[in-house]
């Protein structure tokens, strides 16, 4: 229970359904700051104590794990040496993977818990087994999207492999988000009316640049660097940080002059080792192949994933893009070659695959191939 | 849902008893500011004076030495920054103050915060490993420069492992240089015989809540002779060391609670020992490497401090809260995030061992079957904390 609206909400359904419900709220700072500023909401000791108040009203119990050396090691270090690396890492996944349905899990299951329920808008599903009569525990367990499109988070969520679906719960999927909160206020739950959390939860201030500067130091590979025109070389500019940086970038380069053709430009490439950022205009974004790598699939691997209603998505809130997707045996190697070019395909990011609004799973994005 | 509630964290916060709720709501009616001069006011007034008389009666000092405050942590913050200051300004050399590693934040975080505002030379002394401090440390510190002490602050007895201090030897070699002693007795209240003016001591907080009174009010008993320099100012209502109304309904609750402890003490201590002494024998049955923290002979009878190695102190108290079982981890939180305990860390434990443990408190409606329920759930309980941190 983050202390904001979707978990108080999913906490009260659960608890209403008859479960037997804990309430956790989860400290992932090391160092929280006392009160909340800006919207984000969830690592705060004021949004502790807004899932406490949101646990007395449902009337669970309430409790308060300290999983911030886990969260540290395994969600912050990724997301600082990712962004090091010339990528953009979404550490949502890595937290769902390894923490609300790993340490979290894990630790729930050995305390005597059947499942773990968060505030996340996804639905599950079963599937029998082909041909076969199958109980409710052998059948297999799909991940769908949530009714709602504009909330829908399967994709922070396609990182879950069927283990750890099993003993998952996510009781707002088939929900609006203006429901949530209609349903909030109608069970006196004070959140009710908080904003919607977004950016990083662990960066205070929302400058995802800034906090990188102040945690890579002087450790960064480069704290300054060429910006590149791609087509004729020539440097335009200077820049404070290749990881302030992200592929489809185009606010934020002041390079002073405009192009040649008077076209914006946006970020094609960055070049840990030199420093180097290349920009350069849109079509240059194209991208029509994606190689991923660390594939988690919901269910059975996959080899060939192709078809109508195959589609993958590469960013939080990005499109369905019509694709095909091969993965290598044994290799667990993922290349995704895309009907139409994609714009913006930034490595770091995952690329989730869906089957309609099922998905089956995702990959990291390695490194992409311009449309020809 | 509606099980039998074990409570086994008296420490913490332990039921008001019935004559204390007597005292308080006979006066919750009453109308009467005690620094009015009509007859209300003169009522409310004696309701105040009476229970300071009882206190000071049962504690073994004079009315005028009972300061009424908030409670425990008003006590020891007016008592350390109180007598810092005072002794400051009438020698600008006694900068330094003596405490030990396991006091309460309410003592040590004061004295911390003189040093970083105040330029105060903070000393925390080191214990032994039951948690006794090192009386040779402190008997080094003090003759380094007795002239530079502003005090020394030692409890009575440990909040969280129930070691009882030896206050009576650091009262003797604090008194031939005129240092000031101040002593947290909270805890120690109703649980071991206590002599304000027998122990020596300068200084002496008690609380009301933690001895069957009302939370929210508690008492500085403190030597007329020494000078104090107040903390709250207003009215000046409590010998110009504390302002703001005094509540004659929690004041005479606190003094008819006080009054009760000590009258039982012995009695009350007899019956605890032997709960607590069969909780532990019984839990180690149970869970044999389990063991207790603290000084096995010179601690509180109702504190059972326990270690159980390979267990979260977090994961075992959501585990017995779930079964009715309610108890502590023992340290102070952040946020609701156990931290490791200081008390623990300064007795030599690793972190490790410093966040395996449970605190089980006994009190006065402690039953043997209290205890009973205990050993019943700890074996499973045990079994399924060590699964949750593999």
């Amino acid at each position: 229970m983050s202390g904001g609206v979707d978990s108080a909400v999913a906490a009260a359904r659960v608890a209403e359904a008859g479960h037997d419900v804990t309430g956790v709220h989860l400290a992932l700072s090391r160092q929280p700051q006392s009160h909340r500023t800006g919207a984000r909401g969830c690592c705060t000791i004021e949004d502790a104590g807004d899932a406490r108040r949101a646990a007395d009203v449902i009337g669970i119990p309430f409790y308060v794990w300290d999983l911030s050396e886990r969260f540290h090691a395994d969600v912050v270090e990724d997301f600082t040496a990712s962004y090091a690396a010339g990528r953009t890492p979404n550490p949502c996944l890595r937290c769902n993977e390894k923490i609300k349905f790993s340490a979290v899990l894990e630790r729930a299951l050995a305390l005597g818990f059947d499942a773990v329920a968060t505030g996340h808008y996804a639905r599950l599903g079963t599937q029998d087994p082909q041909g076969e009569e199958a109980g409710p525990d052998e059948g297999l367990v799909t991940l769908h999207r949530a009714v709602d499109p504009g909330k829908d988070q399967s994709y922070v969520l396609g990182v879950l492999e069927q283990h750890q679906l099993r003993h998952a719960l996510f009781p707002l999927g088939g929900s609006a988000k203006s429901d949530v909160r209609a349903e909030a206020a109608r069970r006196g739950l004070l959140v009710a009316d908080k904003p919607d959390s977004h950016d990083v939860c662990f960066i205070a201030d929302g400058d995802t640049a800034g906090w990188l500067r102040a945690t890579l130091g002087e450790d960064a590979p480069h704290d300054a660097g060429d910006i590149v025109d791609d087509a004729t070389g020539e440097v335009l500019g200077r820049h404070e940080g290749s990881w302030g940086y992200t592929i489809g970038q185009r606010r934020g380069l002041r390079l002073g002059r405009p192009a040649p053709d008077g076209k914006p430009r946006f970020v094609l490439d960055i070049e840990p080792v030199s420093g180097t950022v290349t920009v350069g205009p849109r079509e240059r974004l194209a991208v029509r192949r994606i190689e991923a790598r660390e594939p988690r699939w919901c269910g059975p691997e996959p080899r060939l994933l192709t078809g109508p209603g195959i589609t993958v998505q590469l960013r939080a809130h990005g499109e369905s893009l019509p694709a095909t997707v091969r993965v290598g045996d044994g290799s667990g190697e993922v290349v995704v070659e895309l009907d139409e070019p994609a714009y913006g395909v930034a490595p770091g990011q995952a690329a989730v695959v869906y089957d309609g609004d099922r998905v089956l799973g995702s990959a990291t994005i390695e490194s992409t191939r311009s449309a020809p | 849902m509606t099980a039998p509630v074990h409570y086994l964290d008296h420490a913490a916060t332990t039921p008001m008893v019935p004559a204390a709720v007597d005292a308080v709501t006979a006066h919750l009616r009453a109308v009467g500011n005690p620094s009015s001069l009509h007859a209300s006011g003169r009522a409310a007034r004696r309701v105040v004076e009476e229970s300071r008389e009882t206190l000071a009666q049962a504690l073994g000092c004079r009315p005028a030495e009972v300061v009424f405050t908030s409670g425990g942590t008003e006590s020891d913050n007016l008592a350390v920054k109180g007598l810092y200051w005072a002794r400051r300004a009438a020698d600008p050399r006694r900068t330094r103050v003596l405490t030990t590693a396991v006091e309460h934040p309410a003592v040590l975080d004061p004295a911390q915060w003189l040093a970083r505002a105040q330029g105060a030379e903070v000393e925390v002394l080191p214990v032994d490993g039951h948690g006794r401090l090192r009386l040779d440390a402190l008997a080094d510190a003090v003759e380094r420069d007795p002239g530079s002490v502003a005090l020394v602050s030692v409890m009575w007895a440990n909040n969280e492992v129930g070691t009882v201090q030896p206050v009576e030897e650091v009262v003797a070699l604090c008194a031939p240089h005129d240092i000031p002693v101040h002593t947290d007795a909270v805890q120690a209240l109703g649980a071991v015989p206590l002599d304000f003016a027998a122990a020596g001591v300068d200084a002496m907080t008690v609380s009301g809540h933690k001895v069957g009174g009302p939370s929210g009010v508690g008492a500085l008993v403190c030597r007329r002779e020494r000078e104090l320099t107040a903390l709250v100012h207003g009215g000046g209502q409590e010998r110009d060391l504390r302002s703001g109304t005094v509540g004659p309904p929690a004041i005479a609750g606190f003094a008819a609670a006080v009054e009760l402890a000590v009258k039982q003490q012995s009695e009350h201590a007899a019956r605890l020992t032997e709960l607590r002494d069969d909780l532990c024998r019984r839990v180690v049955e149970v869970v044999s490497d389990a063991h207790l923290h603290g000084d096995p002979e010179r601690r509180l009878p109702g504190n059972a401090h326990l270690g159980f190695p390979g267990c979260e102190g977090d994961s075992l108290l959501m585990l017995l809260d779930a079964r009715g079982i309610e108890c502590s981890t023992g340290s102070a939180c952040s946020a609701g995030v156990a931290q490791p305990s200081h008390v623990l860390l300064a007795m030599g434990c690793s972190e490790e061992s410093a966040r395996h443990s449970l605190r089980f408190s006994l009190g006065h409606t402690s039953t043997a079957a209290d205890v009973d329920a205990v050993v019943e759930a700890i074996g499973p309980v045990v079994e399924r904390a060590r699964a949750a941190k593999r």
